[in-house]
């Protein structure tokens, strides 16, 4: 153990391990927790794994983390199989969800801990703890003890026991979920530093969306155990590849409708009596029963100005109109039948629509995917 | 009846809430105080108070080598146990607090059995397994290992070994409650962070679970100081407790000096149970075991 003790102090930036998941499942009592997932986390990267509960993330990151061991398939880190190596000989960071402080160790003493096991002397460790204590902005609060510390503070000390012996790769369970937004939202920002600061592998486990797309490099979707879509924040809410993606991440507008033909590579399809043309994702054949999705403050009121070419238009009438402050919700009842929630900004220059008024809704073909 | 309730119920309603509790307990309070307070007071009295006022009997008491020789022999019985005990018990309590529950029942019961079962019945089982011709010595004979029996029964060892068998669960109890509370997040946490197996229990569970020890330290060491039927039953005549001595002492009527030695014990008693309450944890510990 002693001889894996990397450039302890070094403080010149790491460079972050590279992971690399192969169809790996993990069954407990035959229920497939995860089902066969495949991921190449790339070398200094910030990978989010999203979900809601019961997706297998945090599953996932455990076997990462090795306190479970895949049914099947293989976990590499900079292409060597860790999945015969017990978690102490991993050499990872890990920050769990409720902090896991050792509440009859102090700060410095918790800190400390990964180093003890590691070997490093008594004076080394206090300039280490001192130094990583700087980082997490928490100086000179060695002598206390958990209990002292609010959670954000908690926090902050598990981060800094998960950094301070330089791992190369961090794995963190939904850290933030214990606190309130307004911390959350600085803390969240503190981690971007951090990462950037130390470039080492983060990879963050979450079920809030928001939290994932201002925090990630890329984020891995995962749903009933699989991984549903892979990508940049922008990738997952501009260009969802199915349905769950599309209504996990932001909100949705879904129009079910009929292939109607294909023209220069946009899909044609007719929904709710209303033309719709999109990005043709995917081939699709004539007379094919599909479902396109919008965004809502994708989409505005058509009478407002000129509508440009490439747009596609709904005929619809308000059923509920609601004022939240920076914007105002439509929620617009098509002739077809489909419910369409539209978000439009608020403000002295626009005018607010009333319940049962008449309105055309537009929104341009990019922002129409096939899910 | 109804109407009178209603009535007087605006008034009720502040004082109820402190009346409610003490009304609860009453019964038991007077029970207690008539048939446990008054007797053992007027016990204790008796030994500045017969027949007159005296602290003669305490003079006495601070002079006597037979007090002397049987004072030390309790504490000694009492640390030889709880060590005992605590030696036997600790892996005990950590096998519970890691097997998976239905498991984990099953081996609690075990260890609840000797409960069931009158510390009466279990000394005189004792006495058969270590008597001259007990299992243990017709064992040992026929297996060549010995010529002649040995004397067990009737020594110190016997008294120990049968007071640990008895005292365990009291031991097992409290650490595995301890043990169960602890998070496994901060042994995942430990392991996570570099520690050998070996390293967590050192430097996590054994530190954290030592409330649990300090209650089950109390708790066997004062309810060994004042064992009475075992060590009677197959203790020798020469190694007698403090509880045998008081016994003794009765049975010749001599009232007075034996309720100097029960004031004796009941203040070793005391006096252990407040330094003890003293220490971090165990306070947290003794009051979850009665919720």
């Amino acid at each position: 153990m002693d001889g894996t003790v990397l450039a302890i102090g070094a403080s010149a930036a790491l460079q972050g391990a590279a992971v690399s998941l192969t169809r790996i499942e993990k069954r407990f009592d035959s229920v497939g927790a995860v089902r066969g997932v495949s991921l190449d986390i790339r070398s200094g990267e910030f990978l989010t794994l999203l979900g809601p509960s019961g997706s297998g993330k945090t599953t996932t990151l455990m076997m990462i983390a090795g306190f479970e061991t895949p049914t099947a398939g293989d976990i590499a880190i900079d292409g060597r199989s860790v999945v015969a190596l017990p978690p102490h000989r991993r050499n990872i960071g890990m920050v769990f969800q409720n902090y896991a402080l050792f509440p009859h160790l102090t700060v410095a003493e918790n800190i400390g801990f990964p180093l003890k096991q590691r070997g490093v002397d008594r004076t080394e460790r206090a300039r280490l703890v001192a130094e990583t204590l700087e980082l997490v902005q928490l100086p000179g609060y060695q002598a206390r003890y958990p209990r002292q510390l609010s959670g954000g503070q908690q926090q902050r000390v598990a981060l800094a026991r998960a950094i301070v012996f330089r791992p190369r790769l961090l794995l963190m369970d939904e850290p933030l979920g214990a606190l309130d937004k307004q911390l959350r939202e600085n803390l969240q920002l503190e981690m971007r530093r951090l990462h950037a600061d130390l470039g080492i592998t983060f990879i963050y486990v979450t079920h809030d969306q928001e939290e994932a797309l201002t925090m990630s490099d890329r984020v891995a979707v995962m749903n009933e155990g699989l991984v549903a879509q892979v990508g940049t924040p922008e990738d997952l809410y501009d260009r969802p590849c199915d349905r769950f993606v599309a209504s996990f991440i932001g909100e949705s507008n879904f129009l079910p409708g009929i292939v109607r033909g294909s023209e220069d590579g946009m899909m044609i399809a007719e929904c709710g009596g209303a033309t719709i043309r999109a990005a043709a994702s995917r081939p699709s054949s004539p007379g094919e029963a599909i479902t396109v999705a919008t965004r809502p403050e994708r989409m505005r009121f058509a009478d407002t100005g000129s509508v440009p070419p490439r747009q596609n238009r709904i005929a619809a009438t308000v059923s509920e109109a609601v004022f939240a402050g920076e914007r105002c919700r439509y929620l617009c009842e098509c002739d077809g039948g489909i419910t369409i929630v539209l978000k439009e900004p608020s403000g002295a220059t626009i005018r607010r629509r009333t319940v049962g008024e008449r309105v055309e809704l537009a929104w341009s073909v990019d922002d129409t995917v096939i899910v | 009846m109804t109407a009178a309730a209603t009535a007087l119920a605006p008034p009720l309603r502040l004082s109820w809430p402190r009346i409610g509790p003490v009304l609860l307990v009453a019964p038991l309070a007077v029970y207690m105080v008539v048939f446990y307070a008054v007797p053992l007071a007027s016990m204790l009295l008796r030994s500045v108070a017969d027949p007159n006022w005296t602290l003669e009997n305490y003079q006495r008491l601070a002079g006597d080598d037979v007090f002397a020789r049987v004072f030390w022999n309790t504490l000694r019985t009492a640390v030889v146990v709880t060590l005992g005990t605590l030696l036997l018990g600790y892996p005990v309590s950590l096998a519970l607090s890691r097997l998976r529950p239905a498991a984990a029942t099953v081996v609690l019961i075990i260890v609840l059995l000797p409960f069931w079962t009158s510390v009466l019945v279990r000394s005189y089982a004792w006495m058969v397994l270590l008597g001259r011709k007990g299992l243990i010595n017709e064992s040992l004979m026929a297996t060549g290992l010995i010529d002649a029996p040995l004397k067990l029964l009737n020594t110190p060892l016997a008294v120990h070994i049968a007071m640990i068998h008895i005292l365990l669960p009291y031991m097992i109890l409290p650490i595995a409650s301890v043990l169960r509370q602890i998070d496994p997040a901060l042994l995942r946490a430990a392991a996570g962070l570099g520690a050998s197996p070996r390293r967590v229990f050192v430097q996590v569970v054994l530190p954290l679970s030592m409330p649990g020890v300090a209650a089950g330290v109390l708790l066997v060491f004062v309810l060994s100081l004042g064992f009475y039927i075992t060590p009677a039953l197959v203790g020798g005549p020469r190694d007698l407790m403090l509880s045998m001595l008081i016994a003794q002492q009765v049975d010749l009527l001599n009232w007075p000096y034996a309720a100097c030695l029960s004031v004796a014990l009941l203040a070793v008693t005391l006096l252990l149970i407040v330094v003890f309450q003293r220490l971090p944890g165990v306070r947290d510990v003794l009051r979850s075991a009665t919720r």
